[in-house]
Formats: structure tokens, C-alpha cells, sequence
């Protein structure tokens, strides 16, 4: 520890005069993108697989969808993400003959592994939501699907946007093993950071830094948009 | 104009309906009234098939909206209904709760000529000269369908005195306010008839009467209305029409007049002495 500022100023050396930041500019960019890009799959999947759930069930397709939504919930819920991204990019792409990038890989599987997740998270979203709000849709002529698009699920969405907010920072977290299919995310570009300096202390310290800012800002900005919703409630 | 022939209807093993068959004519005023638990409610939600009848038939307009075969979305458009809660869309201003129907429906109605005339060309070439179609013409635009049910809906909220607060959310208003909305939310369908399930119970008393003489006027306007309550006061007034039910079953039929002064059955005679 004595010679704790010889090792900041390798760091700084690294980071700014071989301009180590530029890479750690686009770790972070990738790591944003696939938590966004995740989270928006995540959400459309996640209220498709929602709404199956809640659909009468008296008919034949919705029965047999709802056992498809179990079965993908199950799968995606029983395994970790690490082993869903090596069998997306090493097994299941390449027996496709689809070609991806890590990144690319990334992205869909955090999207198709947090659609699980929000499933769950929609359903009571929109469990919550006064049964009269789809009566009242039905009763003046929409259909089920125009009513929960246009009046349940928008109110289920502000409901959960708290748990919303939280899946989106578990997602920025996890994303962090992307590496594993070769995507340079935060971590990836510290971790070289690290090794050409024979240096881990200081890197890692800073990349804990940036994660503890991002989830930071991302929390208060869910502040915000929450104190803005529920102002749109009592608008004059 | 709805002819409702032995209408049955059971949840699990119980039978809440039982065969109900009534007619229910243009410009009625038909009150609905019964013990709690006899069905009314239930009764209500078959006609629009809120719930599925499990037995006989609903015919509204010459169609039988029972069978599950027909569109029951295009029919719910000219029978409007009103709830005890009022359900409006909270995520919707008033004038947006009142239009969004109007507007959705007609726009979709708009994009499917639309669509319809875009692959006329490609149909009409499988078909013979003398039965190639026209494109259908098309009068209308999404912006006017919007500036058309705006102008309707704010009509609609002047006629309530409720216009400046066409750009709040529901959640401000007071209750007899949200059920005002909530039945001018109906009109702009321009249905042929509104069902109403106890429009009042939920009020504070010192505003029952402005929903009750919003009710009034359109009574006087002709509107066919099938309407649940517990306001023996309104129903005397206003219906043409007195449906007693109990059990699931119509146990008197008369007019107001009748009724109220001369009840034939015992169940109609205790009723009216528990609530007179
Ligand atoms: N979804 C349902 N599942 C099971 N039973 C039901 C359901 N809806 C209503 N019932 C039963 O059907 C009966 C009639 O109910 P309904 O709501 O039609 O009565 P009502 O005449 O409207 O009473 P109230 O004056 O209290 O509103 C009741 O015994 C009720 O418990
Ligand atoms: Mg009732």
C-alpha cells in the first residue's frame, strides 16, 4: 500500500496519456447499450409473456401459448446468464448459421433473459390495475388488445416503473460478464488497463467507481420520472 | 330493439339468471329493480355480454349477440353502459376518455378502406369484368376524425357544464363530475341504448341529483336507457317501465304507476315495504 500513489500515477499515465479513456469511453457505451437495448426487449417480451398469462384461457391458442411462455420463463429463469450467452453465441447462433457479434449476442440475450423476469413484474403490473378499466374499454367497443394497449398496460407500466427502474440496474450489473463472448464492456477494458500495467488496484477501484455512478444517476433519474408521472396525475 | 328470449346464466353451479325474456322497445325507459343478490347487476352485464350468457339469446338490432360467433365489439359500440364506479380511463384527460373511442374506431374503420382500396387492383385482377370493384371512397382524414370527435366531445362536456376541465385527469374531479363524464363518455358513441348499473350507489348524496337530471334530460331526449338502481324516487319519475326482479327471475312487470301503488306479487309487496 506504501506506494499507493506511484500506482494512481501509472494509472492516470495509461488513462490519459495512452489514452486508455477512449476505450473506456466505449466499455461504457457498450454496457449501456446492452442494458437499454436489454431492457427494451426485456419489456416487450416481458408484456407479450404478461398478457398471455392473463388472456381467458377457454380457447385452444392461448392455452397453448401460455405453455410455450412457461416453458421460455423456466429456461430463462433456471439457468445463469453466462451460460445462456455461451450457448446463444458458441451452440445455438452458429447451429442457425446466424453470425453475431458479441455485443449483438449480448444485447438479445439480456433482452430475452430480463423478458422473463419482467414478465412476472408486468403480470402483477397489470393485476393491479381496477378490473373496471377493461370493462370500461370493452364496454364502449374496443377490443381486449386496443384496451390493455391504450389504457391497462400504459397504467400497469407506471406502477411497476419502480421495479422497472431496479430490473434496469440489476441489468447494468450482470452486464458485466459479456466478456465471455468477447464483448468489451467496463469491465473487459479495465481488465486490459490492468494487465499492461502488471496494476489491478487502481483500475478496478476506479471501474467499481463508474458502476457505483452510473447506478447513481440511474436511480435518480427513476426519482424523477416517478415524481413526474404522479404530478400528471393531479395536472390542472 | 333488444329481445331478450330466455336469457340464462350460472356461475359454477349457480344459477343466477333463469331464464329471463323481456323486450325492451326504442325509447324505453325500463328501471331494474330487486333485492341485492338477485341478479341485476348480472342481468345488466348479459345484455353487452360483459358477462357470457350460458343460455339463451340477446337479440339487439336483429342479431343475436349471444352467439359467440358474432363480432361483439361492433355491437357494444351502440349500447353504451355506465358503471357504479364510473371507470374512467385514469390515464386519459376527460376529453381524451371521451373521444379515444370515437376516434380509434373511426380511424380503423379509415385504414381498412384504405387498405382495402390499395390491393383492389391486385383482387380485382382474379376477377371477372363485370365484378371488379370500385375503391371505396374515402370522405375523411385522421386529422378531421380528431377535430370532429374534439368538437363533439367538448359539446358534449359543455351540455355538463364540465368544459374547463376537459384537460384534467379524472382523478381531480368529484364523483358526481366523474359520472357525468363517464355518461357522456357513452354518448359520443351515439349508442341506441345505455345500460346504467346503479349510477348513483356510489355518490355522495349531495350529488346523486346532477346525476340523476343528466339522466332525466336524456330521458326526455328519447334515449333508450335499461337502468339498475335503488332511487325508487327516479325510477316512479322517469321509467316508463318497471322490471322487479328476484331470484333471477322477472317477477313483475308493470308500469311505475302500478307498480309503486299496486304490486301484485308478496316478494314485490315486501321489497317496497323494506325500501318505500
Ligand atoms: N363473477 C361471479 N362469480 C360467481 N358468482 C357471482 C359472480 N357475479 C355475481 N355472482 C353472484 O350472482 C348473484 C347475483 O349477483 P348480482 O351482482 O347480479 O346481484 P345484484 O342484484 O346486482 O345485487 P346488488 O343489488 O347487491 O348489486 C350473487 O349471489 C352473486 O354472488
Ligand atoms: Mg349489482
Amino acid at each position: 500500500m506504501g506506494n499507493f500513489d506511484v500506482k494512481v500515477q501509472r494509472f492516470i499515465d495509461i488513462f490519459i496519456g495512452k489514452q486508455a479513456y477512449l476505450q473506456v469511453l466505449e466499455g461504457l457505451q457498450n454496457t449501456l447499450t446492452i442494458a437499454i437495448i436489454g431492457l427494451i426487449i426485456g419489456i416487450i417480451i416481458g408484456t407479450l409473456i404478461a398478457v398471455v398469462r392473463i388472456v381467458p384461457k377457454y380457447k385452444l391458442l392461448p392455452r397453448v401459448l401460455n405453455v410455450i411462455c412457461n416453458i421460455y420463463v423456466e429456461t430463462f429463469r433456471g439457468t445463469p446468464i453466462v451460460v445462456q450467452l455461451l450457448i446463444f453465441y458458441y451452440v445455438l447462433l452458429p447451429l442457425l448459421g446466424i453470425r453475431m457479434t458479441g455485443l449483438e449476442v449480448s444485447m438479445l440475450v439480456f433482452g430475452l433473459n430480463s423478458g422473463a423476469y419482467i414478465s412476472e413484474i408486468m403480470r402483477s403490473g397489470i393485476l393491479s390495475v381496477d378490473g373496471g378499466q377493461m370493462e370500461a374499454g370493452r364496454a364502449v367497443g374496443l377490443s381486449f388488445g386496443t384496451t390493455m394497449i391504450k389504457i391497462v398496460i400504459p397504467q400497469a407500466i407506471k406502477n411497476i416503473l419502480p421495479t422497472l427502474g431496479n430490473e434496469f440496474i440489476a441489468l447494468i450489473k450482470e452486464t458485466s460478464v459479456v466478456s465471455f463472448v468477447g464483448a468489451t464492456d467496463l469491465y473487459l477494458v479495465f481488465n486490459r488497463i490492468g494487465s499492461s500495467s502488471y496494476e489491478f488496484m487502481v483500475p478496478y477501484i476506479v471501474m467499481a467507481f463508474i458502476y457505483i455512478i452510473l447506478v447513481l444517476i440511474i436511480s435518480a433519474g427513476i426519482k424523477l420520472m416517478e415524481r413526474s408521472l404522479r404530478k400528471s396525475d393531479r395536472r390542472n | 330493439m333488444i329481445d331478450v328470449i330466455n336469457l340464462e346464466k350460472h356461475f359454477g353451479d349457480k344459477n343466477v339468471l333463469d331464464g329471463i325474456s323481456v323486450k325492451i322497445n326504442k325509447g324505453d325507459i325500463v328501471c331494474i329493480i330487486g333485492p341485492s343478490g338477485s341478479g341485476k347487476s348480472t342481468f345488466l352485464r348479459c345484455l353487452n355480454c360483459m358477462e357470457d350468457p350460458t343460455g339463451g339469446q340477446i337479440i339487439f338490432n336483429g342479431v343475436d349477440i349471444a352467439d359467440f360467433s358474432v363480432d361483439i365489439n361492433v355491437h357494444r359500440r351502440k349500447m353504451g353502459m355506465v358503471f357504479q364506479h364510473f371507470n374512467l380511463f385514469n390515464n386519459k384527460t376527460v376529453i381524451e376518455n371521451i373521444m379515444l373511442a370515437p376516434v380509434h374506431i373511426q380511424t380503423q374503420e379509415l385504414n381498412k378502406a384504405k387498405r382495402k382500396n390499395l390491393l383492389l387492383p391486385i383482387t380485382n385482377l382474379f376477377k371477372s369484368a363485370d365484378k371488379k370493384e370500385a375503391p371505396v371512397a374515402i370522405t375523411t382524414t385522421k386529422a378531421q376524425i380528431k377535430a370532429d370527435a374534439k368538437e363533439n366531445a367538448m359539446n358534449l362536456l359543455k351540455r355538463i357544464g364540465l368544459e374547463e376541465k376537459a384537460d384534467v385527469y379524472p382523478s381531480t374531479l368529484s364523483g358526481g363530475q366523474k359520472q357525468r363524464v363517464a355518461i357522456v363518455r357513452s354518448l359520443a358513441m351515439n349508442p341506441d341504448v345505455i345500460l346504467f348499473d346503479e349510477p348513483t350507489s356510489a355518490l355522495d348524496p349531495e350529488m346523486v341529483g346532477e346525476v340523476l337530471d343528466l339522466m332525466k334530460s336524456l330521458a326526455e331526449e328519447g334515449l333508450t336507457m335499461i337502468i339498475v338502481t335503488h332511487e325508487m324516487g327516479f325510477a316512479k319519475e322517469v321509467a316508463n317501465r318497471v322490471l322487479f326482479i328476484d331470484e333471477g327471475k322477472i317477477m313483475e312487470e308493470a308500469s311505475p304507476e302500478e307498480f309503486f301503488s299496486n304490486p301484485k306479487t308478496a316478494r314485490a309487496k315486501d321489497f317496497l315495504s323494506k325500501v318505500l
